[in-house]
């Protein structure tokens, strides 16, 4: 239990998917000058993260992993070459079922994601996630936690930013500086002090 | 778009349309790999050739393409560059493959990539668009290269690991600067290199979203 709340302290804080990898950087800077489109784009990140990070853990563990087809009777094989491939895959068909099946089930949630959904897909932290994962080695309960923990992460970071964005605007910037990169400036000065959680281990 | 030459297409990217600095294109996998000089040269490199040939691929069977999947044509063709790139890296340059980790798979979702596929490759032909590709990677390159330029500089004295400025830590005079080599300073290099970019072309300039009135100063009667 302790092993998992550290990894979901870690996944949230100290390697911040945004501050500290800068992955969903496009999607994280365009979509950051209102908190409710924050909020909303937070909360699809969540919900994909923790869904496709497992999933694609199961396939990498089970299919794609040298000697993970055993269980077919193919022991030599190793197709782990296809795993970007079939990470982007997978990613852009959940995001693509979840779109039905909120539509079907939960329209006022679907109705509140809206055009973010869809946008998910090329959300490099998605992928990014994904990766790490099999880069790290995690097992399916520990992907399940980072998964959940690295989306919590990165919605904090884009909702604070939007919360920042708002106050900014009524601000007097030089003009160079105005719109894009005032907020990179803001973004490094989150990305500092994000970086005092370094260190924390429960 | 049919006036449009070829050295025109190569060029516009780099600086009065950069992918970083005004499209907001790309910056995702950008900045965790401009700590040291080479891997961010490597890292140039492959986002150079995967733009160049997936915009060449896009567009050489953009008729073929029915509207509705594009995307996930698109895709495909990018992964599978993006696959051949990295395993490329794996054979011959282990060692920079290993320090890279993740970003080379994130070229798939590098937004340059699919947005120079969608934007530019699906109408116009193979020639043009190989040279949009090349372009606008070496935009990204350019920005990139700059900000690996003053961390690895300043934050470890050195330049592709060769020492320029001799550290204290070897007895040298340089006190790095340990900021520099953290995820925070890349984004105020950015931020501080846009500034200076559009100080220098000043149409590049957005609109502020509230105009400040001037500040009347009453006199005492």
């Amino acid at each position: 239990m302790e092993h998992y709340l550290s990894l979901l302290v870690q996944a949230v804080f100290i390697e911040n998917m945004a501050l500290a990898f800068f992955l969903g950087m496009c999607t994280f800077i365009a979509i950051s000058k209102k908190i409710e489109a924050a909020i909303g784009l937070g909360i699809a990140v969540v919900v994909v993260l923790t869904i496709t990070v497992p999933v694609n853990n199961l396939i990498y563990n089970y299919v794609l992993r040298e000697g993970a087809l055993e269980w077919a009777g193919m022991p030599e094989t190793d197709l782990s070459f296809l795993g970007l491939i079939t990470y982007i895959g997978v990613i852009a068909a959940i995001v693509q079922i979840m779109e039905m099946v909120l539509d079907k089930y939960i329209p006022a949630l679907y109705a509140a994601l809206g055009v973010f959904l869809p946008l998910i897909t090329v959300n490099c932290a998605i992928l990014g996630a994904a990766l790490f994962m099999v880069e790290r080695d995690y097992d399916f309960g520990e992907s399940v936690v980072f998964g959940f923990g690295a989306g919590l992460g990165w919605a904090l970071a884009i909702v604070a930013l939007a919360g920042i964005r708002e106050k900014l605007k009524y601000s007097d910037v030089p003009a160079g500086l105005r719109g894009l990169g005032i907020t990179f400036i803001t973004v490094g000065l989150m990305s500092l002090g994000f970086m005092s959680f370094s260190g924390i281990s429960l | 778009m049919a006036t449009t030459s070829a050295k025109q297409v190569l060029f516009e990217p780099i600086f009065s349309n950069n992918p970083i600095a005004l499209q907001i294109l790309g910056i995702c996998s950008a900045l965790a790999v401009t700590s040291s000089l080479s891997v961010t040269i490597v890292m140039c490199i492959s986002v150079i050739a995967v733009t160049a040939f997936s915009n060449l691929a896009v567009s050489l069977i953009r008729s073929q393409i029915p509207g509705s999947i594009r995307i996930i044509v698109q895709m495909t063709i990018i992964a599978s560059l993006v696959i051949v790139v990295d395993q490329l890296l794996k054979a011959y340059a282990y060692e920079i493959s290993k320090q890279l980790s993740v970003f080379v798979g994130l070229i798939i979702t590098n937004c340059i990539v699919m947005g120079r596929a969608e934007g530019f490759a699906m109408q116009n032909g193979p020639w043009l668009s190989f040279l949009d590709g090349v372009g606008n990677g070496l935009g990204y390159s350019v920005l990139l290269l700059f900000v690996g330029f003053w961390r690895e500089l300043f934050g470890s004295g050195s330049l592709f690991g060769f020492t320029v400025l001799s550290p204290v830590n070897e007895g040298g005079w340089y006190v790095t600067n340990g900021l520099l080599l953290l995820p925070p300073s890349a984004f105020f290099i950015i931020g501080l290199s846009i500034w200076a970019l559009r100080t220098w072309k000043p149409e590049q300039v957005e609109e502020a979203d509230y105009k400040l009135s001037a500040h009347k100063v009453r006199e005492a009667f």
